[in-house]
């Protein structure tokens, strides 16, 4: 059964009976139009119409904000362990712009020298992909990125199409969620073409959002290293690091040490970090290759723009609008981008 | 949440032993390590290992030996915080653990063949030494050998009595300056700047190497290129914070590049359009 079908009145049932055989993670409303992935036991409180991407994006399974990597015991000398740990997963409810950060991820990751403790979390998680069908917000800039439309990364896919949801099952592992579950019949063509007019007005709802091409993203911040654009950024910015935690596609971490009480255990972890704060580039004679905030910003935007799309040829920018969400200072994506290409219009 | 021992994990560590520790400066100590069954580290001149102490953390440390010095390696440490204090209470016997080496390090079959222009300001003394001790080793396979070294003061100068055989070779040039000189200097006073012009070399074949903190590139690369030696054949190693050693953790990106593996020595070509690399 590559396409599927699964009534809207099915998807509690759905959660619950998936939840029975693995750990289940969905997007749970919580307040103020916030929205959280979190561990369910059942379908209740699990958003699966539209919602604001969550404060986090799924990153926090494939990355946790806090992993151990060495066990160590110094009783007999500098004795460790490298470890890894994970979880069987299953997260349902992921958009195409969580999709596409989960992407970018895994090339990094899977780029030589291969990140093992990433790769192997990676392949216990089941991926459940939720269309949207409307704009969640203004921030948003999926278009722009190619990313409002699903491009694969997903195990199973829901689309709502009325009073169920279509479902493409891309992989074994989405066959055996189909089987196991027994709660999705087979899609037949009246179903296509509900999907086919979902798409169709999708076409109207969602358009560039900024006004330029995809490919040309790289060559406008070619040209705007020195621009008065990072000065402005220099002056609003707070190094608050919001914009870095809550980027699907930011992975920059520091490794540290924790020893317990005894001081011959302890542990080695890596945790999320941010370019945003001034030690980041810091080197040890005490100068900082990035000591302006503005320069940091501006480091944070080629990462997305410019060095990720030069090395994996798309932007590790995915328009799912959580930066501009996050930030304190109200630095907005789409006017960031607005006001460069102001300048070399 | 399961928790599982990886046996092929980039974070391992292999168990280092000190075999023993020099005091070469007040701040600079030389610490010779030797890996299981003095087995070799294999690095190329250049290269940096992570070094790392238990409940203390780890440090990107240069390697300033030459692979050449076979069972064991060495690395010149100024003491600055936390990790290089613990360091530097470490005595031979110690245990220390050691991942890497890592990195591109000085391209030497390349340099087969040409002169060479050895530039060392302060620190820089440390990556360099390994290349040109790997150098000294097979003098045969390189043309003229051209070093200058440049120190604060004459106190702080690193491998004193190396640099005193670099000296008396007749197949080595050797210059240094200091900042500040102390009342016994016969030497040279002023930046490592002001000893390139006095220099003689063919700028055709002659590969210049530059190490030293991040504000002499700029100033050395200018006389180097007055000297007319082409800007592929002037190579840098520049200093970044590398955590992870895997280019992954992202403290050590220059644009494109990450430091850690796809430097720390770059050619000057290859990074001269590149802001914030040097």
């Amino acid at each position: 059964m590559q396409y599927a079908i699964i009534n809207k009145d099915k998807v509690d049932d759905f959660i619950t009976r998936l939840a029975v055989q693995e750990k289940v993670y969905a997007p749970v409303a919580r307040g103020y139009d916030n929205y959280s992935f979190e561990e369910v036991t059942s379908g209740k409180n699990v958003v699966s119409g539209r919602y604001i991407p969550t404060i986090l994006p799924p990153k926090k399974y494939f990355m946790p904000q806090r992993e151990t990597l060495l066990e160590y015991n110094l009783t007999e000398g500098q004795n460790m362990n490298a470890v890894v740990e994970y979880e069987k997963m299953a997260i349902f409810g992921v958009h195409t712009c969580d999709l596409a950060g989960i992407q970018a991820m895994n090339m990094v990751f899977s780029e030589k020298p291969a990140d093992i403790n990433y790769l192997i979390r990676k392949n216990k998680i089941t991926i459940i992909g939720l269309e949207c069908i409307e704009y969640c917000d203004q921030n948003a800039s999926c278009t722009l990125v190619h990313n409002h439309l699903p491009n694969g990364g997903y195990d199973m896919f829901f689309t709502d199409i009325g009073d169920s949801f279509f479902v493409h099952v891309a992989t074994q592992a989405g066959e055996e969620i189909i089987e196991k579950t027994k709660v999705f019949y087979d899609a037949d063509a009246p179903h296509m073409r509900l999907l086919e007019q979902v798409r169709e007005r999708k076409k109207k709802i969602f358009h560039d959002e900024v006004p330029i091409e995809y490919h040309e993203l790289p060559e406008l911040f070619q040209k705007s290293f020195d621009s008065k654009v990072w000065d402005n950024l220099d002056s609003r910015c707070i190094a608050c690091g919001n914009c870095t935690a809550v980027c699907p596609t930011c992975y920059c971490f520091d490794v540290k040490e924790e020893p317990d009480l005894s001081l011959v255990q302890g542990k080695r972890y890596r945790i999320w970090d941010s370019c945003q704060s001034e030690p980041f580039a810091k080197v040890s004679g005490g100068e900082s290759f990035r000591k302006m905030q503005g320069a940091r910003q501006r480091h944070r935007y080629f990462r997305k723009f410019k060095y990720q799309f030069d090395k994996y040829s798309r932007p590790h920018c995915t328009g799912c609008g959580r930066c501009t969400r996050a930030c304190m200072a109200k630095i907005n994506l789409k006017e960031t981008l607005n006001a460069l290409i102001a300048e070399h219009a | 949440m399961k928790k599982v021992i990886l046996k092929d994990s980039k974070y391992e560590i292999k168990k280092g032993r000190v075999v023993s520790v020099r005091q070469m400066t007040d701040m600079e100590k030389l610490f010779e390590i030797a890996l299981p069954g003095n087995r070799s580290l294999d690095h190329e001149p250049g290269q940096f290992v992570e070094m790392s102490l238990f409940g203390v953390g780890e440090a990107p440390i240069s390697v300033s030996s030459s692979p050449t010095k076979r069972g064991s390696f060495e690395m010149c440490v100024r003491k600055v915080g936390k990790f290089t204090n613990a360091l530097h209470n470490l005595k031979a016997g110690d245990e220390i653990g050691v991942r890497g080496p890592f990195g591109k390090g000085f391209p030497v079959k390349l340099l087969e063949g040409n002169d060479l222009l050895f530039v060392a300001g302060g620190l820089g003394i440390v990556p360099l030494r390994s290349l040109i001790n790997f150098v000294i080793d097979n003098r045969r396979d390189f043309g003229k050998v051209n070093i200058l070294l440049g120190c604060k003061t004459p106190d702080d100068m690193l491998f004193g009595d190396e640099v005193e055989n670099w000296q008396k070779r007749i197949d080595v040039s050797f210059n240094c300056t200091v900042d500040r000189s102390d009342p016994d200097w016969k030497g040279n006073v002023g930046l490592i700047t002001s000893l390139i012009p006095g220099v003689t070399l063919a700028p055709n074949r002659t590969f210049a190497v530059v190490v030293g903190p991040p504000i002499m590139y700029k100033f050395v690369i200018g006389e180097l290129l007055t000297k007319k030696i082409p800007s592929r054949q002037i190579l840098v190693s520049l200093e970044r914070h590398m955590k992870c050693g895997l280019g992954k953790c992202g403290h050590c990106q220059i644009q494109n590049y990450y430091c850690c593996q796809d430097g720390p020595v770059f050619s000057y070509d290859k990074i001269k359009n590149i802001k914030e690399a040097i």
